[in-house]
């Protein structure tokens, strides 16, 4: 779940040396069989509950389960990658939409993930400072929207930017008169673009494409209704954030802080060249919880717009439950989010290769991996909800 | 030490029965399903097992509507009944047959229909219904699948124009000036705009703007039903309409001015004229009670009239373990007495044209919509139809700008393909 560098692997040999066999069948072998005892009950549930829906699943995306008795049945056929290449190279419907869905989630991700973690950060640095009064109820008032549920923010913000909303109304008094955010399907780079006089992209961008829709298209931007989830998101998870790196920052102790400010380091140098990379692993686990989080996007666009405006808040997670539940394509929504789980996975290898430690000499980082090993500690279990 | 060995004794015990419990009610054991298919089967089918009823429910009225009417059944025949309203029905459905438990009988609406039928889920009863021979003959068909009708309808509704009454004498128009053709109509709706108030407003959906289609002479198939036809001329004309009265900004949708759908920005008087269906009778009864207004059938088009029809019917799970008892309750619920009362609970029509005089005596006011189901086309069920209607939807809500032929020429496509993999 959180970041586990190389501190125990290293520590792996030194405890298999101590494994002698002449331990192992005595009292020990007994505490083995007692300790898998009273693991069962978890590793069941956990078989139960989730690895064998997950094996399911899979089985569903490569199968023609049709929805009716068990996907297990004989009748039930296998179509190896059928599914799949139809999302992938289809070229109809069922492509467009998930490049769509694809498009609408990248573009959510790219913006709420750097500037959810920056935002958090810079909050958490922010009542982290001993000279700040009233430090619990900064705390508290910033991890609130984390607190409530996704559902009843959505419906807040629903009506917050309707067309004639709270918002609205407050760009009105500055003579600017909003959009109808959430039914504004709009991608704000084509509006930006727009702004300037550009209204049709070049025939290089506008005449190809990647899965189903043109290049063009994939650089409209989020759309205006996109972008108040993108609002949304931020608000609500930046608080869950700020928690982890509080708890991180607290790690740091304080002579560190002096010892650079006995160097002649200005505020700006401390945070960037000593602050900063002492919280590399919870910057790791925030922006890995962010981004899992951020792919899976679902309950806003369940309660808020179902995809609409023209598709433009489309996720793949919505898309997997709707071409499962109302059109009843059960391989396709199950190849969808098998889709989504190698996405997911490719891009938290990418993100750990780019957040790895680098040049830095091999004392100083063992220091920092006995570090990350306390901070993994840190609560932040399903962070992103 | 031994405290330890009964410790875990105990631990083992509720891991295993934990297990058991679990295996129970995982959902996908086709063995437990199979055995409570079998434990029942030996009961009689018309006085069998219990009957669970699922509904999508419009609202309270709705929902006490049905579950009168099937208490009433159940207290006349004996067999227990229950109605459960699902919050998402094709979901409910959906892990119902997949577990091979489903309720006995739900509403089945005209786009999940063919997935219903590919799939075996439904029982075809359709002409062994006490009225199968009185259902309007265009809702027969719309539960028609490759020659065998499905279900029985349930009820159903049309689409018709509403007039907001204060707002069109306000306007200085007279009931000579109710738009007969799509000048008028255009006329009309900008002669109502207002700075307060859009002419005219309806959803950004097929579901709404396909009336101009059909009115122009247009459609998405063809009477074979194996050729998509959304590329055609006529279609382009009725998008070109359409296209022009919100550029004109006398049609705005509901989106726009602040409203859910077309009977909210009604009834909130933001627009002064909408194509609804009868569902909005209860609507503004409940929650726009002072709003005076007036139905009216759809103008005509360069193709004559039209408008469409929506319906469920009432599915039978082919699961089913009382499915005689399931054909009794749908008969007992599509008796003309009974519709009527549905009619008049919560605004429907009835699905059976021996309560289309009564209909329209108790309900002068909406007899305009009954009247529509003289040139009401239904929703095509089509596999597949849904995603591209719904794909559809979502260019319409861009149509102010849209090509025209653009849009058209990519729903083609898509429906083609759909029918072409639906053989």
């Amino acid at each position: 779940m959180s970041a586990v560098p190389a501190a125990p692997a290293r520590q792996a040999p030194a405890r298999g040396a101590r494994r002698s066999p002449s331990r192992r069948s005595g009292v020990r072998g007994r505490e083995a069989v007692a300790g898998w005892l009273f693991i069962s009950p978890m590793i069941v549930i956990l078989g139960l509950f989730l690895v064998v829906p997950v094996l399911m699943a899979a089985w569903v995306s490569v199968s023609d389960w049709t929805g009716r008795g068990s996907p297990l049945s004989p009748d039930v056929g296998f179509v190896g990658g059928a599914n799949y290449q139809k999302l992938v190279s289809g070229g109809g419907l069922a492509t467009q939409d998930f490049g769509t869905a694809l498009r609408n989630n990248a573009w959510y991700v790219l913006l709420v993930v750097p500037i959810q973690t920056a935002l958090s950060l810079f909050l958490a640095v922010m009542v982290n400072r001993k000279a700040l009064r009233g430090r619990s109820i900064f705390r508290t008032a910033f991890y609130f929207p984390s607190v409530t549920s996704s559902v009843a923010i959505t419906v807040l913000f629903l009506f917050l930017f309707s067309a004639s909303g709270a918002v609205n109304k407050l760009l009105s008094y500055l003579s600017i008169s909003g959009p109808n955010w959430f039914a504004d399907a709009r991608g704000v780079v084509h509006v930006v673009l727009g702004a300037v006089g550009i209204h049709t992209g070049p025939a290089a961008l506008t005449d190809h494409g990647f899965l189903g829709i043109t290049w063009w298209e994939w650089l409209a931007g989020p759309s205006v209704a996109m972008s108040v989830f993108i609002l949304m998101a931020v608000f609500t998870t930046s608080g869950t954030f700020m928690l982890l790196f509080i708890a991180a920052l607290q790690q740091i102790s304080g002579e560190v802080e002096e010892a650079a400010l006995m160097d002649g380091a200005t505020p700006w140098q401390r945070f960037r060249f000593v602050t900063l990379p002492m919280l590399r692993p919870t910057m790791f686990t925030v922006v890995t919880l962010g981004l899992i989080g951020c792919w899976q996007v679902f309950d806003q666009i369940y309660t808020g717009t179902q995809g609409g405006p023209a598709k433009t808040t489309l996720t793949p997670a919505y898309l997997s439950y709707q071409s499962s539940f109302e059109g009843q394509q059960w391989g396709r929504g199950a190849a969808i989010a098998f889709v989504l789980f190698a996405i997911i996975v490719v891009l938290t290898l990418v993100q750990r290769f780019i957040l790895r430690e680098r040049g830095v000499p091999r004392r100083r980082r063992a220091v920092l991996s006995t570090r990350s090993g306390e901070s993994a500690a840190v609560p932040g279990a399903g962070a992103q909800r | 030490m031994r405290h330890t060995a009964t410790r875990l004794a105990t631990i083992v015990a509720g891991g295993a029965l934990l297990l058991t419990a679990c295996g129970g009610g995982s959902g996908f054991d086709k063995g437990s399903a199979a055995a409570s298919g079998s434990a029942t089967e030996s009961v009689p089918a018309a006085s069998g097992g219990d009957i669970t009823v699922l509904i999508g429910s419009s609202g309270e009225a709705e929902t006490d509507a049905v579950t009168k009417a099937v208490q009433a059944w159940s207290d006349k025949s004996g067999v227990k009944a229950t109605v459960n309203v699902a919050s998402d029905l094709n979901q409910e459905l959906a892990q119902g047959f997949a577990a091979g438990s489903p309720p006995d009988v739900f509403y089945t609406s005209t786009d999940q229909l063919a997935g219903y039928v590919a799939n075996g889920s439904l029982y075809a009863y359709g002409d062994k219904a006490a009225a199968a021979g009185d259902f309007f003959p265009s809702l027969k068909d719309n539960f028609t699948v490759d020659g065998t009708f499905y279900c029985a309808p349930k009820d159903f509704s049309t689409l018709a124009l509403i007039i907001n009454t204060a707002a069109w004498s306000a306007a200085g128009l007279t009931d000579g000036d109710i738009p007969t053709d799509w000048d008028s109509l255009a006329a009309a709706a900008k002669k109502l705009t207002t700075a307060d108030q859009v002419g005219l407003s309806f959803g950004p959906e097929y579901q709404r703007l396909g009336v101009f289609m059909k009115q122009a002479g247009g459609g998405l198939i063809d009477d074979t039903g194996k050729k998509a036809i959304v590329d055609s001329a006529e279609n382009e004309k009725a998008l070109t309409f359409v296209q022009q009265m919100l550029k004109d900004g006398v049609l705005k949708f509901p989106s726009q001015v602040d409203s859910g759908w077309g009977g909210e920005a009604f009834g909130t008087k933001k627009a002064a004229m909408t194509i609804e269906g009868n569902w909005i009778v209860g609507a503004m009864k409940s929650n726009y009670p002072d709003v005076t207004y007036k139905v009216a059938p759809l103008p005509a088009g360069p193709g004559g009239k039209g408008t469409l029809q929506f319906t469920n019917c009432w599915g039978i799970a082919a699961d089913s373990d009382n499915q005689g008892g399931a054909v009794e309750l749908v008969d007992f619920l599509t008796s003309t007495d009974q519709q009527l009362a549905f009619a008049d609970a919560f605004g429907v029509m009835p699905s059976v044209q021996s309560a289309a005089d009564q209909f329209r005596t108790k309900f002068a006011d909406q007899a305009a919509f009954l009247d529509s189901v003289d040139f009401a086309s239904g929703m095509p069920t089509v596999t597949g139809a849904t995603d591209v209607i719904s794909d559809f939807n979502g260019k319409i809500e861009g149509l102010a700008t849209a090509d025209v032929k653009g849009v058209l020429s990519s729903v083609q496509g898509n429906l083609q393909a759909a029918l072409d993999s639906a053989g």
